[in-house]
């Protein structure tokens, strides 16, 4: 691309006159996906030209509305804390089921089987996010807060269940499964299409070696899907990150920092926290608020700019 | 190593369609067998229901026996998975795993039967099996390379190397050239010749040339009409098969007359 626009061109009116010309439709179609394009180039500066002539007020305020903190950063810190362990603990729980879930559809269930399991797994997809917290907040969070009491009893010893542990239920466990279950779907669904292209000659490969099943996905489909599976995983993790409902009709939030996923004193995440605060705050507050989300948009941004470049790293290496 | 195959009565079913009927041949060992056919006349399918590969497919099963060393394959307590450890296959276009290097490629065979090797020990193997291959010379040097950075006719002989890794019994060919140019299909059917010394090889090839210049024995498959099961029309020495076949068909075949 660079090297023919700095060259000069030897025919210069040549140029102009060379393309061919389109036809109507090529025309209109052309524009309509350039324009398409581009709009959502537009959408996202927008977005971020937003957030931060909205926010930068909000990250010199005065020290009041970051209480308890006194800064900005000491406010944020937590939010930002608890918005990234409520997704990862999600993504920990959510990603096991949702390969195995792939698998099963793709590789292992009976086609008449495969088929309404997919359907239902899409129609998860589909339950509104309010609902989920309901259901989250009136029955799961019983349960977990029973099965909390166990986990500290029995395996306190690890830092993440150190207690003492909500009965109610309303902990980061109880966030991050229900954050879990919303996120299956769209991985489980990125993953099973991925795992289903895998070329039938690289699986045929593996089983002509004597590969049993489990052998066959771990040589031909993994290496294969591995890209794909990166971007399943980002998106489930775009998903949690900046779920708001669920998690703000769960949590009793605290701005505290603890790795403590079973105690009623979890820090909030951050599009609950802006959630729930919103309607309330001051002109002041609300940047502040504001600027939070500034630090999501830019975490989550990074997030998949990293996962972009490890999953291209591997193609790179395999394509040379 | 090498074993001779009996194949008696074979029907091959994809669920209540019948593809293949009533094969009877004996593959001898240490020599190339070729099966020949218009496409569509299952000689492919026979060819992968001798190391259950047909089954890859939901719905296929056969019916009849097929005898390796004294063993059925198709004996109820016969896992398939054993099978295909012992009767290695190379396919119509060359697929070595795009993510592994050569030398990853070659081992992925002793890889899944799962003994761990000692460093030394793999790159014996390695060395022998693409010396084996003919392309060891090509690729000594950038055995850390990708696979799939390898020509075609390269990459299919690294394909023939993995097979050989695992020193199976008997080595499936299902038209090992057809997507290679002139000179790698010669260095194919060179290599078959000289492999033929330490395996059982059938090969499936659409091109009769090719038949004659490599196999000891070979099937003419045929279809007795479209929506029949292919059949075995004649099985015979290649001289044979291409100087005075028995049946009428085979010669009209062979000599381009066919239908």
């Amino acid at each position: 691309m660079t090297s023919t626009a700095t060259r000069p061109d030897p025919r210069p009116e040549a140029e102009p006159d060379a393309k061919p010309p389109l036809a109507l439709g090529d025309r209109v179609f052309k524009a309509l996906s350039v324009g398409s394009g581009a709009l959502i180039m537009v959408a996202l500066a927008g977005v971020f030209i937003f957030l931060a002539l909205e926010g930068y007020p909000g990250l010199s305020v005065d020290e009041d509305f970051y209480n308890p903190a006194t800064t900005f950063l000491g406010y944020a810190g937590p939010l930002l804390f608890g918005t990234v362990l409520a997704a990862v603990i999600a993504l920990v729980i959510a990603v096991p089921f949702a390969i195995g879930i792939a698998l099963f559809i793709s590789h292992y269930a009976p086609r008449r089987l495969a088929v309404p399991v997919a359907y239902l797994i899409d129609l998860l997809a589909a339950v509104p996010s309010v609902v989920f917290g309901l259901w989250g907040g009136r029955e799961l969070a019983q349960h977990i807060g029973g099965a909390s009491v166990w986990l500290e009893e029995h395996l306190g010893f690890i830092p993440l269940f150190a207690g003492p542990a909500a009965k109610s239920g309303s902990t980061m466990l109880t966030a991050a499964v229900v954050l879990a279950i919303m996120i299956l779907p769209i991985t489980t669904a990125i993953c099973r299409e991925v795992f289903a292209q895998t070329p039938r000659l690289h699986e045929e490969a593996a089983l002509a070696l004597g590969a049993t099943r489990w052998e066959m996905i771990r040589t031909a489909v993994f290496p294969y899907a591995r890209s794909g599976m990166v971007s399943a995983v980002m998106l489930g993790l775009g998903r949690a990150l900046g779920e708001t409902m669920a998690v703000a009709m769960i949590l009793s939030a605290s701005p505290v920092v603890t790795l403590n996923i079973i105690s009623g004193q979890s820090p909030a995440t951050i599009a609950s926290n802006i959630a729930s605060n919103y309607k309330e705050a001051s002109p002041d507050g609300q940047a502040v608020l504001i600027a939070t989300g500034l630090v999501l948009f830019a975490f989550t941004f990074g997030v998949n700019f990293l996962a972009r470049y490890l999953a291209g790293r591997g193609q790179r290496r395999m394509a040379r | 190593m090498a074993k001779s195959i009996d194949v008696s009565d074979l029907d091959i079913y994809y669920g209540s369609f019948k593809a293949v009927e009533g094969v009877n041949m004996t593959i001898r060992a240490r020599a190339v067998t070729a099966f020949i056919g218009p496409s569509g006349c299952g000689k492919s399918t026979f060819l992968r229901s001798l190391n259950r590969m047909h089954e890859v497919i939901p719905g296929a099963r056969v019916e009849g026996k097929v005898v390796v060393d004294g063993q059925s394959l198709y004996d109820p307590s016969v896992d398939p998975v054993a099978v295909r450890r012992q009767i290695g296959m190379v396919f119509q276009r060359p697929n070595p795993f795009p993510t592994m290097s050569i030398y990853d490629n070659v081992l992925a065979g002793n890889r899944l039967n799962s003994k761990r090797m000692k460093k030394s020990e793999a790159d014996t193997i390695v060395e022998k099996s693409l010396k084996g291959a003919n392309l060891w010379n090509e690729v000594k040097d950038r055995l850390g390379k990708p696979g799939m950075g390898l020509s075609g006719g390269q990459q299919q002989r690294l394909c023939i190397a993995r097979a050989i890794a695992v020193e199976p019994q008997v080595l499936l060919m299902d038209e090992p050239c057809s997507a290679l140019d002139p000179i790698s299909t010669s260095a194919i059917e060179d290599l078959i010749h000289e492999l033929k010394s330490d395996y059982t090889i059938v090969i499936v090839t659409h091109n009769m040339q090719q038949a004659a210049r490599v196999s000891d024995d070979t099937g003419f498959f045929n279809l007795k009409a479209t929506g029949e099961p292919g059949h075995l029309v004649e099985f015979n020495a290649t001289k044979k098969m291409f100087s005075s076949p028995d049946e009428s068909s085979t010669e009209a075949y062979i000599s381009g007359r066919f239908g």
